[in-house]
Parts: structure tokens; sequence; C-alpha cells
């Protein structure tokens, strides 16, 4: 198939996204919320106008709170970002955020994460990403256990863990941008997006190389001899239609999630839709025509 | 054929059945959705337990009393279904620490949820070490454990406090005591340790205050001490209300908080719906378009899924977060999945030449191995999500995971029926165009 006769284009555009993706991050860089590095996020909302932020300003400054960053919000409100509030900065924090009442405020959202808190979750979204990772080669090599010719089973494995990384670093750099364009911040949603990603693309892989593995049976009983490329290629021609498919309709739910749902998802439902495109991607012109070079490498 | 049609019959009755018991139990009120803080509104607070004073066997035991006392708080102040947990963590920060979690709904200032929980006094018991001065009451000690050793009994033996009167003498008025009953074992404890440190200067701290550092003159059988300060009659009533109400066996300390006002939460429930709706319109018009005939029965295993999904959150019960919603919402658009492969799988083997029904059997028979291997690296990722989460992620983890499991349920055993049920023996020309699916281009 197209695909895998032309691989060296696909690899080129894969490496252009991934080299996209690491730029958008040296430059923009993450911006890690308080999820993960402690600290505190207010959410304020004013029911007869904000005041302006140099007043909001003087009236936080004299509660006690520094090193302090405000955005406006669509919503007529405030987004406070800080370190941990002592408690009497935390006491001052309504009336502080009103003005004293001259602006009547409420507090629509206050988190506050202790750094201990931060530190253990964001170890915890390592070892979670590192584990599930590890988990699915393990589960790839046990499935395809029977398969062992021309390339073996860990190496569906370990593509599928190449194209993982793939599946995770374009929207990591597509975050960055997002930190860069609105103020988007890694939290732990951030993270369950992430794996979630993960999980959606491995599935969507191990359903092309379920293809593969039954033809290159198929093959075998019926004593077909056939180049591993022309039963890859034939394969992907198989599922394509249900990778594009089925990535479709995520894309629909996504998508209604983005436009229509909670303002709390609206983040998370970006990064998924970048990185189901990016699963898409990494399955039907990533994953297949890998194993079809490293099965030519073998053979040379 | 006929079983098959029966069994279609019954796929209807129970999807009607699910769908009455949602729409009753939400609108009589008898089994509303349980909706997580972040819709709610409320607040939840984090307490990380000192356990600097307890023997690491008493750990557990002293960790549940705590609870209890919080809980007991909590209730007293009708707060609607407050939830008190405790929890193990820090273990990924290097230091593993006793955590206690408290949520309020409905309580949406924070400062007001804290003053709550807070106003609950920490009672503790210690011995002052030989030749340490003997310590000003009413004051707080610095350098406690150097001039303080940890006594045997603590705030969780006691059974209640109760406010006497001392005879005053001649013109002294009569002065406020309030005593201590300490349950069974404290009582045990308490007359060992008054027997063993006859002599001692037995110190009675409330929140970190010395407000009673007693000679011990002589054992104190009987489970009960008493404690002299200067108390206004005011003053010991509070406390006594407060040492009943729960005395804190351990001190905690606040490390993380985090309120959801109720706008915010009914704008997220809204919002929600109308994603959901939206989500599920869409991919129900996508199926329609591309895969017609099967394409309605895809739709058809996807409201049964819907409905088994919501019946489950309100059985189980699964409280829902806009987390959890929106892993409801990706796990519509995946629940088709399983029914994109086996059409997928069907149509090829009609474009082999296959007969309807023999085509329906296989392509099923042929999907499965996908469809399988796929949902278990699925579910793999939903564990470790929950393991990961916050209680905001978990409640993505659990939706998503038990999506995965009821979505390869509904497509293996509902399409098929129903596909079945439809599928005639003959071949014809307009069957055929019914289940077959995709654009004529496609057609090799």
């Amino acid at each position: 198939m197209y695909i895998v006769t032309r691989r060296k284009t696909f690899f080129i555009l894969a490496g252009a996204f991934v080299a996209l993706a690491l730029g958008s991050l040296a430059v923009f860089g993450l911006s890690i919320g308080p999820d993960f590095t402690g600290g505190t996020l207010a959410e304020a909302r004013y029911s007869e106008g904000r005041p302006a932020i140099e007043e909001l300003r003087a009236s936080l400054d004299a509660a006690g709170l520094s090193g302090y960053l405000l955005r406006t919000t669509e919503e007529d409100g405030y987004i406070l970002r800080a370190g941990v509030l002592a408690d009497e900065e935390r006491a001052a924090l309504p009336e502080a955020l009103s003005l004293g009442g001259a602006y009547p405020a409420s507090i629509e959202r206050l988190t506050e994460v202790g750094p201990t808190v931060g530190v253990e979750l964001r170890n915890k979204a390592l070892v979670a990403l590192v584990l599930v990772a590890l988990l699915i080669v393990l589960f790839i090599a046990f499935a395809f256990r029977k398969v062992s010719e021309p390339v073996s089973s860990w190496m569906y494995g370990f593509i599928a863990i190449v194209t993982l990384l793939f599946d995770v670093l374009v929207p990591v750099g597509a975050f960055a941008f997002f930190g860069y364009l609105w103020g988007a911040q890694v939290d732990a949603l951030f993270v369950t997006a992430l794996l979630a990603i993960l999980g959606y693309s491995v599935n969507d892989t191990i359903v092309v190389f379920d293809r593969v593995r039954e033809n290159l049976r198929l093959n075998q009983e019926g004593n077909v001899r056939e180049d591993f490329a022309e039963t890859a290629g034939r394969s992907l021609k198989q599922t394509y239609a249900r990778s594009i498919n089925t990535s479709l309709t995520t894309l629909l739910v996504l998508a209604a999630l983005y436009v229509f749902g909670p303002s709390a998802t609206q983040d998370f439902a970006l990064t998924l839709i970048v990185g189901v495109i990016a699963g898409t991607y990494s399955s039907i012109a990533l994953a297949t025509p890998l194993l079809v070079a490293v099965a030519h490498r073998r053979v040379r | 054929m006929l079983k098959q049609r029966l069994a279609a019959i019954l796929i209807f009755a129970l999807g009607a059945a699910l769908g009455w018991f949602v729409y009753a139990s939400e609108v009589d009120g008898w089994r509303p959705f349980r909706l997580g803080l972040d819709l709610s509104g409320g607040t939840q607070l984090i307490y990380r337990a000192d356990l600097s004073a307890i023997p690491t066997a008493d750990v557990q035991e002293s960790m549940r009393a705590l609870r209890e006392v919080i809980e007991r708080r909590v209730n007293l102040f009708g707060v609607a279904e407050p939830l008190v947990q405790t929890e193990r963590g820090g273990f990924f920060a290097g230091d593993v620490e006793e955590r206690l979690i408290v949520e309020l709904p409905g309580v949406t200032d924070t400062n007001e949820a804290i003053a709550l929980i807070g106003q609950t006094p920490v009672l503790e018991f210690r011995m002052l070490r030989e030749g340490a001065p003997h310590p000003a009451e009413g004051r707080p000690v610095e350098d406690v454990n150097e001039h303080f050793e940890s006594a045997t009994i603590t705030g969780r033996h006691l059974e209640r406090a109760s406010l006497q009167f001392e005879q005053g003498v001649g013109t002294i008025p009569n002065m406020p005591i309030v005593v201590l009953n300490f349950n069974r074992e404290g009582g045990d404890l308490f007359a060992d340790l008054t027997r063993e440190n006859v002599g001692r200067v037995f110190g009675i701290f409330l929140d970190g205050i010395v407000i009673s550092a007693p000679v011990i003159r002589e054992p104190i059988p009987g489970g009960s001490a008493v404690i002299s300060g200067n108390f206004t009659a005011e003053g010991a009533r509070e406390l006594v209300r407060n040492l009943n109400y729960g005395a804190l066996p351990l001190p905690i300390e606040l490390i993380s908080t985090q309120t959801i006002g109720s706008t915010l939460g009914e704008e997220a429930v809204a919002r929600g719906v109308s994603a959901s709706l939206w989500g599920i319109a869409l991919v129900a018009l996508f199926m329609l378009l591309w895969y017609r005939l099967p394409g309605a029965v895809a739709i058809g295993a996807l409201a049964l899924y819907i409905l088994i999904m919501l019946a489950l959150f309100k059985f189980v019960p699964v409280t829902l977060t806009a987390a959890g919603i929106a892993g409801f919402i990706l796990s519509v658009g995946m629940a088709v999945d399983a029914n994109v492969l086996i059409f997928e799988r069907m149509r090829e083997e009609l474009r082999a030449g296959k007969m309807l029904r023999e085509a329906i059997r296989d392509g099923f028979a042929r999907a499965w191995l996908a469809i399988r291997d796929a949902n278990i690296s699925s579910f793999v990722t939903a564990i470790i999500l929950f393991w990961f989460g916050t209680s905001l992620i978990e409640g993505f983890a659990l939706v998503f995971g038990i999506g995965v499991l009821v979505s390869m349920l509904s497509a293996i055993l509902v399409s098929r029926t129903l596909l079945l049920a439809l599928s005639t023996e003959s071949a014809g020309g307009v069957v055929r165009a019914l289940f077959d699916s995709g654009l004529p281009e496609h057609r090799a």
C-alpha cells in the first residue's frame, strides 16, 4: 500500500510534527499549574462589573498577598494564582477580592494545593505514564506471542511505545502553545488526557497489528509466500477505514465537549482532540510502516 | 431466527425498563445521580495528621477515631451528605503521611468550612520530663518535645467531659471544674500512669496550650481526671461542649482546599448535559449516514449502552464530576468503535460473496480478537488512571473503565442479536445495499 511503500515520506512528516512539538515546548515552555507545584487558584465573579486590575492589585497587596498573577475571565471575573495561602491571607481573601464590598464578588472556585500534595501528584503522574507504557508493551508482546516471523512480538510492543511517544509529544507541544495563547496550565486533567490518549492510541494500533497478525497466520496456513511489506500494506488497507471512522466519532464527541461542555474540561477536550488526531496518524502512518522498516532491516 | 427476534424484543424491553428506571428515579428523587463537589458546589479539605506522638501500632486506630470525631462534628452542623475519609498518601513525595479528607457539599465558603472543622479542639496529655521547669498554665509551650514526653493516654481515650463546680470556701465563689471521664482502656491506662508516676507533673494540653499541669499526688483509679484551670463558668461550659462534640485524638494540619461555587457547578452540569446530547446526536447521525441499516442497529446498541451506563451511575453509585462527564462523552465516541470494527469486517465478508447471515456471523467472529485486545489495553489504562487519581480524576477513570466493559458487551451481544434478527435468508440487492456501507468508490 501507498503508505507502506512511501513510508519515508510519512516518517519525515512525523519527524516534522515532533520537531514542531519540541520547538513549541522549547520556545513557550509548559506552564505547570498548582495541582503539581502547590499553590492557590481562585476565580472570582462580579455581579455588578469587575474592578479595574490596578484597583484589585492594590486591594490584594493591602491584604498581604504577594507574588500573585491575575487574569480576566470571560464571565466578568478574575482568576488569581498565588502561592500557598496563610490562614490570615485566606481569611482576608473574600474581603480583598470585593475591594471591601465595593464590588460584590463571589468566589466561584478556590483551590489550594499544599506543596507535598503537588509533588506527590507530579511523581504519581510520571509513574502512571511510565507504568501505562510498560504494561502496554508487555501486553502487546504477550498478545502477539505467537507471531515471531519476520518481526518478533517484542518488536510490536516496542514500536507501539515509539508511536505512543509520538502521541504524547504532539499534544504536549500543542499544550505549550495553548499555554502561550491563553495561559493553559498543566493540571491533573491534562495528565488524564495524556493517559486517555495513550489508551486510545494503543487501542488503535492494536487493531492494525491484529490484522497483520491474522494475515500472517492466514498466509502460513495457506502456504502463501508474501513479502512482509505486502502483508502489512494489505492489513493497513483493510483497517484504515475503521481507524478513521472511529477517530471521527471520537472527534465528534470531543468537539461537542469542547464547544458545549463545561469550561473546566475545555482544555482537556482540546488536548484529546490533538492527541486523537496524532494517535490516528501514528497508528496508520507510523506503526505498521515501522514494522516493515524493521523487517527489511532484518532481512538485509 | 425466531430465537434472535425474541432476544431482540427482550433487549428492547430491557432498554425500556432501564430508561424508565433512570427517568423515574431522577424525577422522584428516589435515587438521583450523585454529583461530585465540582458539580454540586462545595468544599473539600485535606488535612495531614501529625502522628509524631502516636506509636506506630496505634496509627490506624487513631485515624479511625479522628475520622469519627470529625464526622460527628460535621453532622452536628447539618451538612447534607458529608464525606469524611482517611487516606495514606505521600508515598510518591518521599514521606508517607496519613491524611484526612473532608468533603462538604453545599458549603461554598472555604473559610466557613475551615472554621467548622477547626473549632474542634485537640486534647493531648503529656508528662513533664525530669528536671524541666514547671510550665505556666494558659500559655503555649515552646519546644514541647524537649520539656515533655508523650503519655500513654491520649485524647482518643476520652469518653466524655462534664462541668462541675468545686465547693468554694467562705467568700471564695464556687469554681467551675471540668471532669474528664475516660473509657475503659483509658481508665486503666490512667490508673497505671498515675501509679507509676507519683510526684511527676502531668500536662493537659488543649490545642497546644497547657490548660492544667497538676502534680500527680496519688494513683487515680476509676477513670476520671479533673481539670481545674482558671475557668469562667462560660469558658468551662464551652470547653466541655467542644470536648464532647469531639476532641481530636491528634493534631491535624490543613494542606489542601478546594471550593467550587454553586453557580459554577450548575453551569458545569448544564453544559455537560448539552455536550453529551450533542455528542450522542452527532455520533448517531454519522453512524446512520455511513453504515445505513447496521448504523441504525449501532444506534440502538449505543442507546442501550447509554441507558446501562446511566443506570450503573445510579446503582454503584458513581460520583459524577466534570471529568467523569468528559469520560462518559469520550466513551460514547469509543463505544461505537466495536460496532465499526464489526461492520467493516461484515462488509468485507459480504463483498467476498458470502450470504448475509454468514457474513454477519463471520464478521463478528473475526472482529472479536481485535476488540478484545484493544479493550483490554483501554481497561489497563483506566485502572492506572483510577489509581493515579485525585477524587476528580477517579471519576473519569471509573466512568471510562465501566464504559469500556459495557460498550464491549453492548456491541457484541446487542448489535449481533439485532443484526441477525433483521437479516433475511434472501440476499437481494435491496437488503445487501441496506447492509452495505461506505462510499461507492470503496467498492472493489
